[in-house]
């Protein structure tokens, strides 16, 4: 027996009151940590995804929407670009390098991309097994993609038409597995990636069956009428960033969208939500302190004869006020410690959810240096709610207490 | 090993009390009886170092209360008395095990066959592992007699141990109190009003 299990024992010989204070504390912490933790997460994964393309050129709509489609492949293309145009741009001497990709085609529900193979360079896809394609119809796949839909080398996919897993078949779009990609914890751990050439063969005879009533398809047949999606670009110097996307898109039909730009955009809007709910599990948490203050010193009456019994068994006052203290912290520091708890499985949870819509993964549990912070706030409510019953301890007049019973 | 002179106390200038000397040798047990409102309980509370005289010395074992700090009382009581009160109090969270392990705890002891021997000799040791606040009356006054003994003091200052209880308990707790005291080599001080013990007791005052 000492203090320490006295103040355990203290805990658990009032479990309603203790549950009260701990499920205030748990809450409050696990909302927040829940917040850093997929704040965190999210950014992390968009900035990896974000590395090395400086702008996007795309068909003009909302440029948030270019970003989405074309950089972390989860909203629908703004449309398509013609070649050529997209030629001239990447031959404009600011321009470092530039990835053409193209988007036509899902197997079930995962995106096949045409793309050079500088796409799968940017984002140090390696692969595991198998080889590079050659020849069109010839595919990667993304570590998500066979591990979910049990793809195996040599497998043939037949795709469906759009993004979505209900569009129709083509009979001639039939891919055949070449090579598998070790995850790289990016957008192409989800793709099934092939070569231009084979989205446009495969949509040269499918416009050519859907969209006879258009203008353009007498001119099919020429290759100056190909069209790609996007076109992800580095500049040679970060310094273009401010002047060539004002170019684009006041010359020419095309958008440009910087996704750095977007993204802490797209940050500040959703950033005004994490910010209020934040608050409010403070709240939460300041809430804690005070039921855990009333807590204590309720007991703490409740509990004036053993606490006098304690003193004349010969404890100091220090003791007795380091029992209220300890009780108090050992509260504050089990409900950090759940809160954390809470908000772990509460990223599972998210990321299993976002992992069905969009297919990305957040798995990641270490503890944030924020999470550090919020340990000193928990031990700090545990002192400072704990100070005054303790005081009061510290000067009980036992003799008064004892003469009275 | 006892001795008071001149003490005197108030509290907040509105009660007064000047007690009678005390003296008292080694292997000596004192009764002390009074009516209600003489002071016992501030008597008793004084010997305990609970409170401090305003005047006047009280010499226990050679060491002179009223010079000590409150903190050396807190360590002087751990080492040398044990205190049976009028009601018995416990620690409500701990089983009557435990609150004997807290006492022992506290002045630094480790021991746990003293405190079977003790349960033993004060027939509960089978209520070991119950919370205090499912004992019956007698032997919630027997715990509390275990609670002033584990710690092998060489005082035992019991306050009113008997008055709520007939006679027949009344003759029982008090013969308890004396074969603990001396089983466990303790002298023994009784403060009472109740004049039922009077006969129990070689050595008495009256305030």
């Amino acid at each position: 027996m000492n203090i320490f299990k006295l103040s355990i024992k203290n805990i658990f010989n009032k479990p309603l009151s203790s549950s009260i204070s701990l499920a205030l504390l748990v809450l409050g912490v696990g909302i927040i940590s829940l917040l850093l933790q997929l704040n965190t997460l999210i950014k992390d994964q968009m900035d990896n995804n974000l590395r090395g393309i400086d702008m996007v050129v795309g068909a003009k709509g909302s440029p948030l929407q270019l970003i989405l489609s074309s950089v972390y492949h989860i909203d629908s293309p703004t449309g398509n670009i013609s070649l050529a145009e997209a030629e001239t741009i990447s031959n404009n001497r600011m321009v470092g390098s530039s990835i053409k990709i193209l988007y036509g085609d899902n197997y079930k529900g995962f995106r096949i991309v045409g793309a050079e193979k500088k796409f799968i360079e940017l984002y140090k896809g390696v692969i595991k097994e198998g080889k590079d394609w050659d020849n069109p119809y010839e595919v990667l796949v993304g570590s998500k993609v066979y591990e979910k839909l049990k793809i195996n080398l040599g497998d043939e996919l037949i795709s469906s038409h759009g993004l979505r897993e209900t569009g129709q078949s083509h009979d001639e779009g039939t891919f055949k597995v070449v090579g598998l990609l070790k995850p790289s914890n990016s957008v192409i751990d989800q793709l099934i990636i092939t070569s231009p050439q084979s989205v446009w063969d495969i949509h040269e005879t499918h416009d050519h069956d859907e969209h006879e009533n258009e203008n353009e398809h007498e001119n099919e047949h020429e290759h100056d009428n190909r069209e790609i999606t996007a076109m992800l670009i580095k500049f040679k110097s970060p310094m273009n960033i401010i002047q060539f996307p004002r170019q684009i898109n006041e010359n020419t039909n095309l958008q440009a969208a910087v996704p750095s730009y977007e993204i802490s955009r797209l940050f500040k809007l959703f950033g005004f939500g994490i910010e209020t709910l934040s608050y409010l599990a403070y709240l939460i948490i300041i809430v804690s302190g005070f039921s855990l203050f009333i807590n204590l010193f309720n007991s703490m009456r409740e509990r004036k004869y053993e606490m006098a019994l304690i003193r004349t068994l010969g404890a100091s006052r220090f003791q007795l006020s380091t029992m209220i203290i300890f009780e108090s912290l050992v509260l504050t520091i089990s409900g950090f410690i759940l809160g954390l708890l809470f908000s772990r499985f509460g990223v599972m949870f998210v990321s299993s959810l976002m992992e069905e819509s969009i297919n990305y993964n957040l798995n990641s549990l270490k503890i944030l240096n924020e999470e550090y912070w919020l340990l000193g706030l928990s031990v700090l409510i545990g002192v400072v709610s704990s100070l005054i019953p303790a005081i009061q301890v510290y000067k009980m007049n036992i003799s008064k207490i004892l003469a009275d019973a | 090993m006892l001795k008071t002179k001149e003490v005197e106390f108030n509290y907040d200038n509105q009660m007064f009390f000047k007690f009678q000397n005390i003296d008292l040798n080694s292997n000596e047990n004192l009764l002390i009886i009074g009516e209600s409102g003489v002071g016992k309980t501030t008597l008793m509370h004084l010997l305990a170092g609970l409170l401090k005289s305003n005047s006047g010395s009280i010499k226990l074992f050679d060491k002179e209360l009223n010079q000590m700090s409150s903190y050396q009382l807190d360590s002087f009581r751990k080492n040398n008395i044990g205190i049976v009160f009028q009601r018995p109090h416990f620690v409500n969270s701990l089983t009557v095990k435990e609150n004997l392990q807290l006492a022992q705890y506290i002045a630094n002891k480790n021991d746990n066959n003293r405190i079977e021997s003790i349960l033993k000799n004060l027939n509960i040791f089978e209520k070991s592992n119950k919370k205090t606040n499912q004992l019956s009356q007698g032997e919630k006054q027997r715990v509390s007699i275990a609670l002033a003994i584990v710690n092998s003091p060489k005082l035992i200052l019991a306050d009113e141990p008997t008055s709520s209880l007939d006679d027949n308990n009344c003759s029982k707790v008090i013969k308890l109190l004396k074969k603990q005291a001396t089983d466990f080599g303790a002298q023994l001080i009784v403060i009472t009003h109740d004049s039922r013990l009077k006969k129990h007791f070689k050595k008495s005052i009256e305030l």
